[in-house]
């Protein structure tokens, strides 16, 4: 579905992608770990391009590398940043308003998810439907971030760090989220440094060091394999 | 009692009027995050397109048809110019603004001239609306409230009644986000900008006949647009209609009441010289209200920038 080939990506002169390949099947979870400052975020912002990608961006058979983020997003790629970056002065309702494509429409059952969705998934969303969604907690911003995105009906998501600072049930609400996005046939690509949720979710990780790629295979390959985790993960 | 009332309504016109400039820059300072120094010199446009469209086929179409040909060419502007310009930073930009306005102010005066023209109010609101205590207070007057009020309605319902709005106002704070949900982000932009310099042509439109149609009206008109804005606080449009309110009628009621320094000073104790003329002191002693006037809002700014760097209603950035 998604397959990245030799993506390279540079800040200025620093070089911050150096050829990175890796792809996401139909209905997959595939999550790209690492310490701080190897690329993942940058990865993404290459993808969605945010950031000016060199290299192949290969979505359903088409090269989105060069194309705009409102393009790339329009022909199924959602992101989900790590910043969660929640519309102030909007509601939480508007705020789920926002994730909706041009010409897409809330609960008519063209897309995969709805709002009623969302607020059944997530019932403080729902409490909290028409308050300005910036008094949120940081849980529920997260949550929030996500099911904008999904409101746009995505094929494949890419979800930067979301369990980043949250307490470990709210940890555990988002693992919960992953499975059901998967259960309903949408890709997912989980960028993380610690491996909770990830080892859990995933059926395949990479990981990365450098602006490479430096391991892939089954979370099982990487549980049995220290080396790997002591030079790129552990910290 | 009756001459604060004609006042008010008077600064109401000029505050309004102010408004519908400065609601217009403030959207475009929040969405590129530097002035435009150009902005009055599309209200100048406005009113001059008004008054070249008046001479063929009267007021009102040139008051339809003037700001949308000043909106698609600030638009333009934007998309060929500007939007170019952005990824140099924020200088490179402000540097194109204030280039653009000087352009602007030749090519008026290649096309017009330095004189004014002769940019009259239509006839049919030529005539006294109604009149407080013998002051007459023309029909003219009562339309540009009108129309100020119906624009700022109008915005202010499709900022925060409709998807669009929705759309611009979180692109206002996180552009990258709302482009990467699959919102076309830059033709959002670019139709803000054509829309906020559209408001400015509509008040230079109505201005024009009763302000007058000059070479040097965006000049005159441009620093104070600033100065309200900063004001209101950068951004904010709450801010920018209680500061152009309160410009107009700090500016009216000034011109109004012809107080003197002297009364005020000899309130506090002194005593006038007796001879005022030879007097070190005889420029402060003769000093009037009207005369300090047009010094008021920049010191209204000097104050507010002291005490509320961020301005009235603006928020402070980090």
């Amino acid at each position: 579905m998604l397959k990245v080939r030799d993506l390279n990506a540079w800040y200025g002169k620093s070089h911050i992608l150096q050829g990175v390949d890796f792809e996401v099947g139909e209905g997959e979870i595939v999550s790209l770990l690492g310490r701080n400052g190897v690329g993942r975020s940058t990865t993404c912002k290459a993808i969605i391009g945010e950031v000016e990608p060199a290299g192949v961006v290969e979505f359903q058979g088409r090269n989105l590398a060069g194309m705009k983020p409102y393009e790339i997003a329009q022909a199924g790629i959602g992101y989900v940043p790590e910043n969660r970056d929640i519309f102030p002065g909007l509601t939480t309702r508007q705020n789920l308003l926002l994730g909706l494509k041009p010409g897409q429409k809330d609960g008519d059952g063209a897309g995969r998810w709805s709002m009623q969705d969302m607020f059944d998934m997530f019932s403080n969303l729902r409490e909290r439907a028409d308050v300005d969604a910036a008094v949120l907690s940081g849980g529920e911003k997260q949550m929030l971030t996500m099911c904008r995105t999904l409101m746009g009906d995505p094929q494949i998501i890419m979800i930067d760090e979301p369990t980043e600072g949250l307490a470990p049930k709210i940890v555990q609400q988002v693992g919960e989220l992953l499975e059901r996005i998967a259960e309903r046939g949408v890709s997912i690509l989980l960028v993380e440094q610690k491996l909770t949720i990830a080892m859990k979710v995933s059926s395949r990780v990479y990981v990365m060091g450098h602006g490479r790629i430096v391991f892939q295979g089954a979370p099982a390959e990487l549980e049995d394999n220290p080396d790997i985790r002591r030079e790129w993960l552990e910290v | 009692m009756s001459l604060f009332i004609v006042n008010i309504l008077d600064g109401l016109v000029t505050g309004l009027l102010l408004f519908m400039l400065c609601s217009g820059l403030t959207l475009i300072f929040s969405m590129m995050g530097v002035l435009n120094f150009a902005h009055a010199s599309f209200y100048m446009l406005g009113a001059y397109f008004g008054y070249q469209i008046s001479t063929y086929v009267g007021f009102w179409p040139g008051l339809i048809l003037a700001p949308i040909i000043v909106g698609v060419i600030g638009a333009a502007i934007e998309r060929y110019g500007l939007r170019r310009v952005h990824q140099y930073g924020h200088v490179p930009e402000l540097i194109f603004t204030f280039g653009l306005a000087l352009l602007i102010e030749e090519v008026v005066q290649f096309f017009w001239g330095k004189s004014q023209m002769a940019f009259e109010a239509p006839a049919a609101l030529k005539f006294a609306a109604f009149s407080i205590a013998g002051n007459a207070f023309p029909a003219y007057k009562v339309f540009m409230i009108f129309i100020a009020i119906g624009v700022f309605l109008v915005l202010l319902y499709i900022l925060t009644k409709t998807r669009i709005g929705m759309i611009i106002q979180a692109a206002l704070s996180y552009p990258e986000t709302v482009q990467n949900l699959g919102h076309n982000v830059p033709l959002i932009f670019m139709g803000v900008f054509g829309v906020g310099t559209a408001m400015a042509a509509i008040a230079g439109v109505i201005a024009g006949p009763v302000l007058g149609t000059f070479p040097g009206m965006a000049v005159l008109l441009g620093s104070i647009v600033f100065v309200t804005i900063v004001i209101g606080g950068l951004g904010s449009l709450w801010g920018a209609l209680l500061a152009s309110l309160l410009i107009g009628w700090l500016q009216t009621f000034a011109a109004a009441y012809n107080l003197r320094m002297a009364d005020l000073l000899t309130a506090i104790g002194l005593t006038e010289p007796a001879d005022l003329a030879q007097s070190l002191l005889s420029d402060l002693w003769t000093l009037t209200l009207p005369q300090v006037g047009p010094i008021l809002p920049y010191l209204l700014m000097i104050i507010v920038l002291a005490l509320r760097p961020q301005g009235l209603f603006g928020k402070r950035e980090t």
